[in-house]
């Protein structure tokens, strides 16, 4: 196993559930589950026209940039924030400073039910989330280890092949 | 700190450009971009001011061969150099897998050199990491100016025990000389570092 965020498939499986539900209930456009260090997680709804490894990159730094900006007010963080456009708006949650919930919608849905339906599905969320770092955290558990075998050769000619 | 997405079968690695303003990492970014098979690179970004200096960070995805069916991905962002921009950098460091310290080559540049290594121990130091522990190479850019300091008088203020890899570069020419070098010796380092903690 080697050190850093990991994401395992049955928390993964549990996020996108809660993902898919919720764009549902909020009668969302998308969801979009992403690390704060800018990986996207998983992904539901319409997201076939958005470039998503860039706008999770940009999600990313803008939530950090948010998160900046309140620590120079004194607060420990703004765990949700909210850009309104003239037809698409998103709703940005902070999970446990691990995760950002990021739903976008337009006028089929409304801030209120946006809030109210993110409550649960932050809720449920966190459990997921729990779930995966005390699994990081069991040095019993097994996962099939990526880099075990792989040969300096092999690690060389990845590398050069690419460039 | 890699990303694993075992669902997925995503393995993502966050490589951090980082060096005084105007030192060229906007400049390297561009021209990895260029030099890279479209199929192998996402679109690039660029958070820039109107006189098109870094306000934020530039951004550039690229796909690697896959490892044992694990899809890898290289996520290269670097940081504005300007000194008032210490808050942005220090944002952007979290989570990086390697880091890329570009030193402008010129004389004048020499004091603009040390602070901004100084500032990237503070910021690694901040984030919990260790730079004789992280994957790290510096590259001197800007070879080709006839205000270049020789390498030696570069080496001696930034890498005076030859801890880290170093390369000559300068990324502005066409051809580039030393930027792809420069970015193949972090991503072999973050490499074997994974597989010594596999």
């Amino acid at each position: 196993m080697v050190s850093g965020q990991v994401i395992y498939e049955e928390e993964h499986d549990r996020l996108k559930d809660i993902c898919d539900r919720l764009v549902r209930d909020a009668l969302a456009k998308a969801i979009f589950v992403i690390d704060t260090d800018g990986q996207l997680v998983t992904e539901t709804g319409e997201t076939e026209d958005i470039d998503t490894t860039n706008f999770a990159s940009l999600i990313a730094g803008s939530t950090a940039a948010t998160g900046g900006i309140a620590d120079m007010l004194g607060e420990d963080r703004f765990p949700v924030h909210f850009h309104e456009g003239d037809q698409n708006h998103i709703h940005v949650s902070v999970i446990q400073d691990a995760l950002i919930l990021v739903v976008i919608f337009d006028d089929r849905s409304s801030l209120g039910l946006v809030r109210l339906r993110v409550k649960r599905a932050y809720r449920e969320m966190e459990n997921v989330l729990n779930n995966m770092q005390n699994k990081q955290e069991d040095d019993d558990h097994e996962e099939p280890d990526i880099f075990d075998d792989i040969s300096e050769e092999e690690l060389d000619d990845l590398v050069n092949d690419t460039f | 700190m890699s990303f694993i997405n075992y669902a997925q079968r995503e393995i993502i690695l966050k490589i951090v450009y980082y060096g005084p303003g105007l030192c060229g990492k906007t400049t390297n970014i561009k021209h990895i971009y260029q030099g890279t098979n479209p199929d192998a690179r996402g679109k690039l970004v660029n958070l820039e001011t109107q006189q098109e200096r870094t306000l934020f960070f530039d951004f550039l995805p690229l796909s690697l061969p896959e490892i044992r069916g694990f899809k890898t991905r290289l996520h290269l962002y670097s940081v504005p150099g300007q000194v008032f921009y210490s808050k942005s950098r220090r944002l952007i460091m979290k989570g990086a897998d390697g880091v890329i310290f570009i030193a402008d080559s010129q004389r004048a540049r020499r004091e603009a050199n040390r602070i901004s290594m100084e500032d990237l121990k503070e910021n690694l130091d901040f984030h919990g990491y260790d730079i004789d522990k992280i994957p790290f190479v510096i590259q001197y850019n800007k070879r080709d100016l006839d205000s270049a300091m020789p390498v030696e008088e570069l080496r001696q203020d930034l890498n005076p025990e030859e801890t880290y890899p170093d390369y000559k570069a300068c990324a502005i020419a066409p051809e580039g000389p030393g930027v792809f070098e420069t970015l193949k010796s972090v991503v072999k380092q973050i490499l074997r570092e994974l597989k010594k903690t596999s």
